[in-house]
């Protein structure tokens, strides 16, 4: 026997009436959500998490991740040479990864993920890791390095209360990231140990196209044009069953559909976009109402997708998302994973344009 | 001995267990043998709502840790929602949790329970339809059922009394080893039943113990105020009275299945039951041939055995809680043995006089035959 349900008529229309009616009246008077929080089902209906994080206690917060890149301590070789110092430490924290639901995270420096390692190509990266987990770590970068310095069991793994320093020449440029590859290497990803490392390229060696390099240069004044962000896209797995309870860009689900990230129109957006969802085969990146060019691993200057507003990558697969709202109405523009479930899992989000 | 001797040998066990415990609070030997165990959390669903509202549940924790739901998931999808009392849920506690979403009728849904710690807690609508709404009209109609299911059967077996009192000796014993078979069955069904929802309940309720509980506090409660050896008309009302707390026990069953969405009643459904309870009508009628009672009586009887199956019916649909229903079921099994009892008794008396070679395969083949029946007509609402 099949009832149709009351609330089809009354209550469902009755709201969607005046969702409509408050949008409409939002962009008569240009009125921009951007500066606060979302009033909750505008534009998710009510499929959302329940509370606010608490970033300060988490000590990161999802928004300052997006632009915090760490260059370290910089100085020069005798053979001229740029040389980039980091000190990363390992420990164990409970981090907030929706409201009130927290999960035993293994971090970098105690975010996740950990900094974003912005070097230039060619610079000569020295970090000294050191570990004050329960558990072996490793600090694993993809790029090009010797062997000794792989970061796996065997090559600079170092267990709780040790130290190992990894160096080498950031190669090549591109959008890269690192991550601990103790064993069992699942528990070890999932449980945060992961971060950015992006390497930016030298115009000297690469002047085709003109002004291309330098406008990812960072620090110079064609970068400076350029909304650039990280994000990192991840999952968390509460309760064991190797099935993630949580999805995200950041870590915190729907942190940037609470607040949307703000966009001045004018200024194109360079989205550094990387993959580390653990259990999944792979995680995807959609845009509403625009499309972008797409740089794989970041490693070449000329796009290898033009105009597309969906890529999918597997993990530890990454790269550069090129795009611009300069001839778009201002309003909350939607981003999220291609894949509905991870979507209702915590991975969504609104570009604020202004 | 001595008063004051007496006392001493009372008193010193529970002083002595006194100074025990306080040795143990006091000490932390426990520790070192590892007994510090991580945060347990489990909680038990008890109730589903459907409504224009969205789903609300009910649930209670039923671990020593007490639990703090933070998000909620419908199909894999975060929801909005809200929990009253908001906050933690110590042990035993229960809260009900509203959620704005829009259920698909006849569809299953897919709810967890997210904790603070990130344990989840899983709980399935098999097939969403709207809870039905105590308005006097679903009142009434669920009213109907009960009485059809309950009340209607009794009243039609007991139409058969006029035939029974005509009818020789060995059919009456026949008769009243059918009714015997019968109590048997409801003995093991009603039984099984509690269990079943024991098993439910949460594990602080203990269920299957609290069945035995139960039933036992019946059984015993019963047979104090049954008082001497069985006559007719106290054995008739001892049989309406078992006979009524199983129709409670099966109008609980329905009125909740059907709320769950477990069920559709469909009217096969109804039949079904209205069909399995003729046989009682007859049973509570068997053991009066000898007395001739009134109108009141047998409408007094009819109500009694019939009408619980309204109240089952009713507090089933609309305040049904598993640990509630194990405990009705379990009264009504304890009720049924005893009236098994009696009628055993009874039926013993009758033939011990006559015991002859011919009436004894008759008793074992009516006893299978009110087996059998039960059966017959249990497999029309068996599934």
């Amino acid at each position: 026997m099949k009832q149709s349900s009351g609330w089809l008529p009354g209550f469902s229309r009755r709201n969607f009436l005046r969702l409509g009616l408050t949008g409409s009246l939002g962009s008569l008077f240009g009125l921009s959500a951007a500066h606060g929080r979302v009033d909750h089902g505008l534009h998710t209906g009510g499929m959302t998490t329940v509370g606010e994080v608490d970033h300060r206690r988490n000590g990161f917060d999802p928004h300052a991740l997006l632009t915090d890149w760490d260059g370290g301590q910089v100085s020069w070789l005798p053979d001229g040479r740029r040389l980039r110092e980091y000190e990363i430490v390992a420990e164990d924290r409970e981090i907030e990864i929706a409201p009130g639901l927290f999960f035993p995270a293994w971090t970098y420096a105690g975010r996740v993920p950990g900094p974003t390692l912005r070097a230039t190509e060619g610079d000569v990266v020295r970090i000294v890791f050191r570990n004050q987990g329960s558990h072996p770590h490793t600090i694993h970068f993809h790029g090009i390095h010797p062997a000794r310095m792989d970061g796996v069991p065997g090559a600079g793994e170092v267990y709780p209360g040790g130290q190992f320093t990894y160096e080498f020449e950031a190669l090549p440029f591109g959008c890269h990231l690192y991550h601990c590859h103790s064993v069992p290497l699942k528990r070890h990803i999932h449980k945060g140990l992961y971060g950015a490392f992006i390497v930016d390229p030298d115009p000297a060696r690469h002047p085709e196209p003109a002004g291309a390099a330098r406008s990812r240069l960072l620090g110079t004044p064609e970068n400076a044009r350029w909304q650039e962000m990280v994000m990192v896209m991840n999952g968390f797995d509460t309760n064991f069953d190797e099935e993630n309870e949580v999805y995200a860009v950041n870590t915190v689900a729907h942190a940037y559909n609470e607040r949307p990230i703000r966009i001045e129109r004018a200024r194109p957006i360079r989205v550094y976009l990387i993959n580390v969802t653990e259990f999944d085969p792979i995680n995807s990146f959609h845009v509403h109402a625009n499309f972008f060019d797409y740089y794989d691993h970041g490693t070449t200057l000329t796009p290898t997708l033009r105009t597309v507003d969906t890529v999918m990558q597997c993990q530890a697969q990454r790269g550069i998302l090129e795009m611009s709202f300069a001839d778009h109405e201002p309003g909350l523009y939607m981003f999220h994973a291609h894949q509905s479930e991870f979507v209702e899992l915590g991975w969504m989000g609104h570009f604020g344009v202004a | 001995m001595s008063t004051a001797r007496y006392w001493l040998h009372w008193l010193l066990p529970p002083a002595l267990l006194a100074l025990a415990i306080l040795a143990l609070l006091q000490s932390d030997w426990l520790a070192s043998l590892g007994v510090a165990p991580a945060p347990f959390e489990d909680l038990v669903v008890e109730r589903v709502v459907l409504d224009e509202q969205g789903i609300a549940l009910k649930y209670r924790v039923d671990s020593p840790d007490p639990v703090t739901i933070v998000q909620v998931q419908v199909d894999g999808a975060y929801w909005r929602f809200t929990q009253q009392p908001e906050g933690p849920l110590s042990r035993g506690e229960a809260a009900w949790t509203r959620i704005p979403y829009m259920w698909v009728a006849g569809d299953a849904h897919h709810l967890t329970l997210v904790s603070s710690t990130g344990a989840t807690f899983e709980h399935t609508i098999d097939v969403a339809q709207a809870t039905p709404q105590p308005t006097p009209a679903k009142f009434g109609a669920w009213t109907w059922v009960g009485l059809y299911v309950g009340l209607f059967p009794v009243a039609l077996g007991m139409l058969c009394y006029p035939a029974l009192r005509r009818s020789g000796r060995g059919v009456i014993d026949f008769v009243l080893a059918v009714t015997l078979g019968l109590l048997a069955f409801l003995l093991v069904d009603t039984l099984l039943e509690a269990l079943e929802q024991a098993e439910q309940a949460a594990g602080l309720f203990q269920g299957p113990l609290l069945v035995l509980l139960g039933a036992t506090a019946a059984f015993v409660g019963l047979r104090a105020i049954s008082g001497g050896g069985p006559d007719g008309v106290s054995l008739a009302w001892r049989i309406a009275l078992g006979i009524g707390l199983h129709n409670l026990g099966e109008g609980l069953a329905i009125g909740s299945a059907v709320a769950a969405g477990e069920i559709a009643l469909g009217t096969f459904l109804v039949l079904g039951f209205t069909l399995h309870n003729v046989t009682e009508g007859i049973g509570i009628a068997a053991p009066l041939t000898e007395s001739q009672p009134r109108l009141p009586t047998w409408a007094g009887l009819a109500a009694l055995a019939g009408l619980p199956a309204v109240a089952g019916c009713w507090i089933g649909a609309y305040a049904f809680s598993p640990q509630f229903a194990a405990l009705c079921l379990a009264l009504g099994a304890g009720a049924i043995l005893q009236v098994l009892m009696d009628v055993g008794l009874y039926l013993h008396g009758r033939t011990a006089s006559v015991s002859g070679l011919t009436t004894q395969p008759l008793l074992a083949f009516g006893l299978l035959a009110g087996i059998g029946i039960m059966y017959a007509t249990a497999l029309l609402v068996s599934g």
